[in-house]
């Protein structure tokens, strides 16, 4: 079967690409575009090492097809900081110890950020439930919660 | 929270204790941080391997010519380009036999699992591997299987190895390990009370996040470069090396950075493989396994089944002890026997022990370590025996133990006379916390009941072999250079100890982790030794780097070098004799360098002692929905001896994250197989971790008792934290129901079940 030409914009950038048409978002952000920020922990969808942001909806892109990103806004990790500045999530990380081995931290930030756009105020338990498509099996969860109720209430302290 | 006991210097510390940001976090929140899957080389291509679909079965041929014609298919492996280890030959490697290393990596004589490598090949793309991989034609001869523990050890039993012979008899029982305290029978004979009780647990995958993965690249010249994951380098370097006949000083491994392990990447799967697939091919080959492969035929850790006798006095006093564990090693020998047999009595000083292991294998994958790798085991079975008979004597759970508490020349069962012992500290820190002393909700509302539970565990802790490198760069900074690849944090801790003896700031010290061929030899990351080690290594580096400073300011100053002193960053005149100088930086120093004497930098390598073992106790509070089933977890609290916290956010982390692996193990995961000994749930669906929503913030209590065989007072933490949960809980889900569960997972059908058969 032919290559599809896809033509879409990641992280704010515009991107074209060629693919076989069963090729998955994630292989072609890691093995085309080396993209390799975003994981593959299980290509199944059940770890959310993978999660990239579509259009500003979170998923996992090892359940996408690269052809469905025509047209579309792709967010990942890579885009996340604005050159040297840190996005307040990721800095809170950081100072936070919010990361072992850090296998999961792309997609676990990315879909903090997804959910802080829609919840900027979230409580504990919003946030566990916000982030528990995302494996993690180093922290135990306690430090990345705690940092992405920090860099919500930064966040909202420099929106007001 | 963070109990200092003992002021070590710690006023005076600038950087030792403080939450600094990890040298290697800036890629690690960007995504530029290079684990091993993202490694890709110019003319790379892609190796897959074929696996067995039969849980037991002779391999009688093995055709790979129609794969081989395959356009696209570059190189095939099978078991016979894998250096044999004859079968009648232990040939060790560190704690693993190269016999079984060698039949793991590759079938040999017999597929021993649903999922046992019997070929390999590489190929332009991935698709094309996996084409020629079902084309590879093999003939088996099915066998019988069994994959439980009691149906491989009953005497009708299929037997996976002839060569195993048990009492004289061919059998699966792999090892056994005996460890012996006085005589137990006279013992039980002084006791007032004897609790005897039988406890199953399921086997538990390591669950790391990143799946194995590597790139090989060998060259004309016979020399080969791995890019892997991997808890040591060294190890890849040394495994692949017997495994494939290239000898180690033409291998260079590279680590790359590392997404989970807890134990199980202490061994290798593709490397070797991948490595004759470029010879063959003369093309770097990446390899990267799939979570299903990760799970069906990696190592998790051994399923147990285990007796537990306790005997106390009427005062509570221990008198007594007896252990008998079944554990698994899979398919082949090897599993964690220390664990159970050493570590399940060990907190406590008890006159009277006997513990006895069997390592029973079947049609499993081998095992791999797994934190504290066995020790959970033990420590469930006697800390729930323990609690019976507080609960009979009517006794505190925590006084009991407190009681029994091992002290200073306690004889352990499994050998040790114990020096400094800090378990009683960590029983007093629970007792005394609020969590403790809060009242407890026993029925919230109705079809909720809530209990609270306690437990305690043992981890050996480890030294060994490790190397670092100090070098001074021409502008003034510090590269410190280790050999141990950092699974969570270990860079961190030491960036602090380095800013902390050089006298300067955080921010001027890089910290990497060297190849084989750029650092001296470095043991395994494991044992929770990597802090401990390293830190006692890069300290004497530093030392030597502090000495060279002196001697160039007294070159510089024509004085002694005894007349110069290193402090905050400068070299100074000791005191008034020595003369009157304006001090010298490590800046100006550096810039200096090379005139005076060359570049400056130190390196140590040495055979690190005195990991004095590490103790732990923790308290759980769950609430059971006896509708559903479901046990959760509402508060947890875990103390620990941590020695000195050289990076306390990464010592609570290990805390946090070993806990929650316990709570795991406890409750919710399990290697299911089906009845053609397939594993059911090989992935992140079915096998079930916790995710964010199923916890809540674990306390961790930092108990920090300077270890006093170490320079800074470091003792291993990584392990310990996993030992107590499974008890804590099960403890915890007695207390509430008042039914006492002896098999984990306690998942929700066997709740119900066991609430059913309680009436």
């Amino acid at each position: 079967m032919p290559k599809v030409h896809v033509t879409a914009s990641i992280n704010g950038e515009p991107a074209e690409f060629l693919c076989d048409p069963d090729k998955s978002m994630l292989e072609v952000l890691r093995n085309t575009l080396g993209l390799t920020g975003t994981k593959e922990g299980c290509g199944t969808g059940d770890c959310g090492a993978c999660s990239i942001t579509v259009d500003g909806r979170l998923v996992c892109a090892c359940l996408m097809l690269a052809v469905e990103a025509e047209g579309t806004e792709i967010g990942t990790i890579e885009g996340m900081a604005q050159g040297e500045a840190l996005h307040p999530l990721q800095r809170k990380f950081l100072e936070m110890a919010a990361l072992q081995c850090g296998i999961c931290t792309p997609g676990v930030l990315i879909a903090a950020r997804a959910l802080l756009e829609k919840n900027p105020d979230p409580t504990e338990t919003e946030v566990r439930f916000g982030l528990a498509g995302n494996l993690c099996r180093c922290t135990g969860y306690d430090k990345i919660v705690r940092a992405v109720l920090e860099a919500a209430a930064e966040m909202r302290e420099t929106v007001a | 929270m963070n109990v200092i006991t003992d002021k070590l210097q710690v006023e005076d510390n600038k950087w030792i204790g403080t939450r600094t940001v990890r040298p290697d976090g800036a890629d690690k929140v960007t995504g530029r941080a290079a684990y091993a899957a993202d490694n890709t080389m110019p003319g790379m291509i892609w190796g897959k391997v074929l696996r067995s679909p039969h849980a037991h079965a002779r391999i009688l041929s093995i055709d790979t010519s129609k794969a081989e014609a395959l356009p696209g298919v570059k190189a095939v492996v099978t078991a016979k380009d894998i250096v044999e280890f004859p079968l009648d030959k232990s040939v060790m490697l560190g704690i693993q036999d190269m016999r079984w290393m060698c039949r793991n990596v590759m079938a040999r004589e017999k597929a021993l699992f649903h999922g046992h490598p019997v070929a390999a090949v590489a190929a332009i793309n991935e698709e094309v591997a996996a084409a020629a991989c079902a084309l590879i034609e093999v003939q088996y001869e099915p066998l019988p299987h069994v994959i439980e523990i009691e149906d491989a050890i009953r005497p009708d039993a299929p037997i996976l190895h002839d060569f195993l012979k048990f009492q004289d008899k061919p059998s699966n029982i792999s090892a056994t390990m005996t460890a012996k305290l006085g005589d137990v029978e006279a013992g039980f004979a002084q006791a007032d009370v004897v609790i005897e009780r039988t406890f199953r647990t399921r086997p538990v995958h390591q669950g790391y996040i990143e799946p194995q993965a590597c790139t090989v690249s060998y060259a004309a010249d016979g020399r080969a470069t791995i890019w892997s994951s991997s808890q040591g380098q060294f190890m890849v370097r040394a495994m692949t090396s017997l495994l494939t006949g290239v000898p180690q000083s033409h291998i260079k491994a590279i680590p790359a950075e590392i997404g989970g392990g807890f134990g199980a990447k202490t061994i290798i799967y593709l490397e070797p493989l991948a490595l004759i697939l470029s010879k063959k091919s003369g093309r770097p080959v990446k390899m990267v396994m799939s979570r299903d492969e990760v799970m069906r035929a990696t190592g998790p850790t051994s399923g147990s089944f285990s007796t537990v006798k306790i005997g106390a006095k009427k005062d509570g006093t221990i008198v007594a002890a007896q252990g008998t564990f079944y554990i698994q090693a899979g398919c082949l020998p090897g599993g964690p026997l220390r664990g159970p047999v050493g570590c399940a009595f060990a907190p406590y000083d008890i006159p009277h022990v006997l513990s006895v292991g069997y390592e029973v294998v079947s049609n499993r994958s081998k095992v791999a370590a797994y934190r504290a790798p066995g020790a959970p085991l033990g420590a469930y079975a006697a800390e729930c025996v323990l609690d019976e008979i507080a609960e009979k004597l009517g006794m505190d759970r925590l006084e009991i133990r407190l009681k029994n508490s091992a002290k200073p020349g306690t004889k352990a069962a499994y050998g040790a006379t114990f020096g400094k012992v800090t378990f009683e500290e960590t029983i007093e820190a629970v007792q005394n916390h609020e969590h403790t002393k809060a009242p407890l909700d026993r029925n919230p509302r109705p079809g909720v009941k809530r209990g609270r539970g306690v437990a305690s565990g043992f981890w050996y802790n480890a030294g060994g072999e490790s190397s670092a490198q100090l070098n001074i760069s021409e502008d003034g900074n510090v590269l410190v250079t280790t050999g141990h690849p950092d699974v969570g944090g270990s860079r961190a801790s030491i960036a602090n100890v380095t800013a902390e003896l050089l006298g300067i700031d955080h921010g001027r010290v890089s910290v990497q982790i060297g190849d084989t061929a750029s650092i001296g030899f470095s043991n395994l990351t494991g044992g929770s030794r990597v802090t401990f080690a390293s830190a006692m290594v890069v300290t004497q580096s530093a030392e030597k780097v502090i000495g060279q400073l002196k001697e160039r300011a007294a070159k510089i100053w024509k004085i002694d070098p005894e007349a110069v002193t290193w402090e905050n960053g400068e070299a100074r005149p000791a005191g008034p004799n020595a003369g009157q100088f304006p001090p010298l930086s490590l800046k100006e120093l550096a810039a200096k360098a090379n005139e005076m004497g060359g570049p400056i930098g130190a390196g140590v390598q040495l055979n690190t002692t005195g990991a004095d073992p590490g103790f732990a106790t923790h308290v759980v509070d769950v609430e059971v929905d006896v509708d559903l089933g479901i046990v959760r977890v509402l508060r947890y609290t875990a103390a620990q001896d941590v020695g000195r916290a050289l990076h306390p956010s990464y010592v609570e982390g290990q805390i946090q994250g070993g806990v929650v692996q316990g709570i795991g193990w406890a409750l919710s995961e399990e290697y299911l197989y089906d009845k053609q000994g397939r594993l059911d749930n090989a992935g992140f669906l079915d096998y079930r971790m916790p995710v964010c929503s199923d916890v809540p913030m674990i306390e961790p209590l930092m108990l920090e008792i300077p270890n006093p065989k170490h320079p800074q007072g470091v003792r291993g933490v990584g392990e310990a934290p996993i030992v107590p949960p499974l008890a804590a809980i099960a403890n915890a889900v007695y207390d509430a129901l008042g039914t006492r569960f002896y098999s984990l997972p306690m998942s929700p059908p066997k709740i119900l079940e066991g609430l059913d058969a309680a009436g």
